[in-house]
């Protein structure tokens, strides 16, 4: 028995105190996409998680314009990306989510090109498709009525909660403050919340599973999306190429057609 | 030994069992694992800042965190004894057709990675789940409270008590429950009074595994509860958050839940050997 215990023990505090499963939402993070191919050069983009269609795209059509070139990508929340970079991870390009975590990496000198402006994106609230609530603008949201779930002020989707909120001059009661975006649209999605606040592309591309509700007092805040190269790059020309590439029209189409703002 | 003849009273030496001893390489792996398994937790120790220790730890939101974490792990310990008890004991002492099955089902919590568990939850009791309406009607709402966080703890937890119990139960056989039986005791009483004295080692580990696998729940409430501050949001999930503003409350608030898990186990053992 007491070999059984400490076995046990050990499974329950390993899972336990690790929290395991966390990095199986969208936080986590090793590599993905394209397989690295033997050979050719390879550069590895980190961008921030809202990204991950987007630049997939544009992934594929580099390695289509750079023969035997491939393209790996990792996709989380841009503060986790800056921290990897931070603990030396083989980032060739970083695209964030907002200017405050790019600062933190130009800030220690990690970056190689000069952060650029590609994309910005702005908040929409989303709702269910049946919209049970009945929400039809911002104000609504301040009914305690509603099961309201938005990102927590820890975060960049959160933070601009709280400005648009501030702007519209109401106080938000919400029923969960959740780690990103993706999380609140899984709440929205799933029923269980009334409304959500997202950002723009996330509407777009949660395609029918939520219906999105545009409001004026969202444009009080934007979120601006900086690119640059990784200072620690052994491949920077190619890293800039793929820079270059999300600042092109074709990039630029690419981010317009998911719902992104022009810098 | 040597010329010495054995006494009479002595049992024959070839009857004891020899000494064996373990093979000097062994050591090599198992001195690996154990460094494997600490040095992480010297990792934690060397990034805390001790300047601010004490004011990172009892900031209001890591104050409600812990207190919550301490108080849904405690009603989810209860809600795996009183469940967890009578589960196990059917799995030890019945026989019914498919009940290898229904082990392994029952038991499918411990493998399954906690956002699963958290999503068959929503998918369950959630508002549009497979119980949603009928708890809307009955005026019951899950989602967001402190009772789904209790909820996804017991799931994840309970299979570490029947596990516990059901092998306690097997180890202890069943001679002094027939013996209580065959002296006229009823059932119940042969449960009250011989079965649960009898493994409640086993009872009490498998409580302190159950209260520990809760302390750390965190896929399955942030998937199926949410996060907020003093309702929802226990100490991983509020170490989680901690780490995209502020690492140094994160490592510290870290520290903090493993303090607390040490001590949970160590007090088992204590409790254990008492016993």
């Amino acid at each position: 028995m007491k070999r059984r215990f400490t076995t046990i023990a050990v499974i329950a505090l390993a899972c336990g105190t690790a929290a395991c499963g966390a990095d199986t939402s969208d936080a986590g993070g090793g590599p993905s996409g394209s397989s690295t191919a033997s050979g050719g050069s390879k550069i590895t983009v980190y961008a921030a998680a809202s990204l991950k269609s987007t630049f997939e795209h544009l992934g594929q059509s580099f390695e289509k314009a750079h023969d035997g070139t491939t393209v790996e990508f990792n996709f989380a929340g841009s503060s986790d990306l800056v921290s990897q970079i931070k603990g030396g991870a083989p980032a060739d390009v970083f695209a964030s989510a907002d200017e405050k975590n790019m600062t933190k990496l130009t800030a220690d000198k990690l970056h190689g090109s000069d952060p650029k402006v590609f994309a910005t994106n702005t908040l929409e609230i989303a709702t269910p498709p049946d919209n049970p609530a009945g929400v039809t603008s911002l104000k609504d949201l301040a009914d305690k009525d509603i099961t309201l779930v938005v990102c927590a002020p820890e975060v960049p989707c959160g933070a601009a909660t709280g400005k648009v909120a501030k702007a519209a001059g109401i106080t938000l009661s919400p029923d969960s403050e959740e780690q990103s975006v993706t999380d609140v649209l899984g709440k929205v999605k799933s029923g269980e919340a009334d409304a959500g606040l997202v950002y723009v592309t996330d509407v777009i591309g949660a395609g029918d599973a939520v219906k999105g509700i545009e409001f004026p007092e969202s444009t009080a805040v934007t979120n601006r999306y900086p690119i640059a190269t990784v200072a620690v790059s052994r491949n920077a020309a190619l890293g800039q190429q793929f820079v270059d590439l999300v600042l092109s029209d074709e990039g630029q189409k690419v981010l317009a057609d998911a719902g992104f703002g022009r810098p | 030994m040597g010329s010495t003849v054995p006494r009479i009273s002595r049992r024959p030496s070839h009857l004891d069992p020899p000494r064996v001893g373990v093979p000097r390489w062994i050591f090599l792996p198992a001195l690996a694992g154990a460094a494997f398994v600490l040095l992480p937790l010297v990792g934690i120790l060397s990034r805390v800042e001790w300047g601010n220790f004490a004011e990172l730890i009892t900031s209001d939101a890591s104050r409600q965190a812990l207190l919550l974490s301490l108080k849904t792990s405690s009603l989810s310990t209860l809600a795996c004894i009183v469940l967890g008890v009578p589960m196990a004991v059917v799995l030890a002492r019945t026989r019914f057709p498919g009940q290898g099955l229904l082990r392994s089902l029952v038991l499918l919590p411990l493998v399954l990675p906690p956002v699963v568990g958290g999503i068959a939850l929503l998918y369950t009791f959630g508002r549009r789940g497979l119980l949603g309406h009928t708890l809307d009607v009955l005026g019951l709402q899950i989602a967001f409270s402190t009772a789904a966080v209790v909820m996804a703890q017991t799931f994840v937890a309970l299979p570490f008590l029947v596990v516990s119990l059901e092998g306690a139960l097997r180890t202890a056989g069943r001679q002094y429950e027939v013996v209580a039986a065959s002296l006229g005791a009823r059932p119940t009483t042969v449960f009250r009074r011989v079965t649960i004295p009898l493994v409640l080692p086993g009872l009490l580990s498998g409580a302190v595994l159950s209260f520990a696998r809760s302390l750390g729940e965190f896929g399955a409430t942030i998937t199926f509860a949410g996060s907020l501050q003093g309702t929802t949001r226990t100490l991983p999930l509020e170490i989680y958050l901690q780490r995209e503003v502020n690492a140094d409350a994160a490592v510290a608030l870290s520290l903090v839940l493993v303090v607390v898990a040490v001590l949970v186990i160590g007090l088992a053992r204590q409790g254990r050997t008492s016993l």
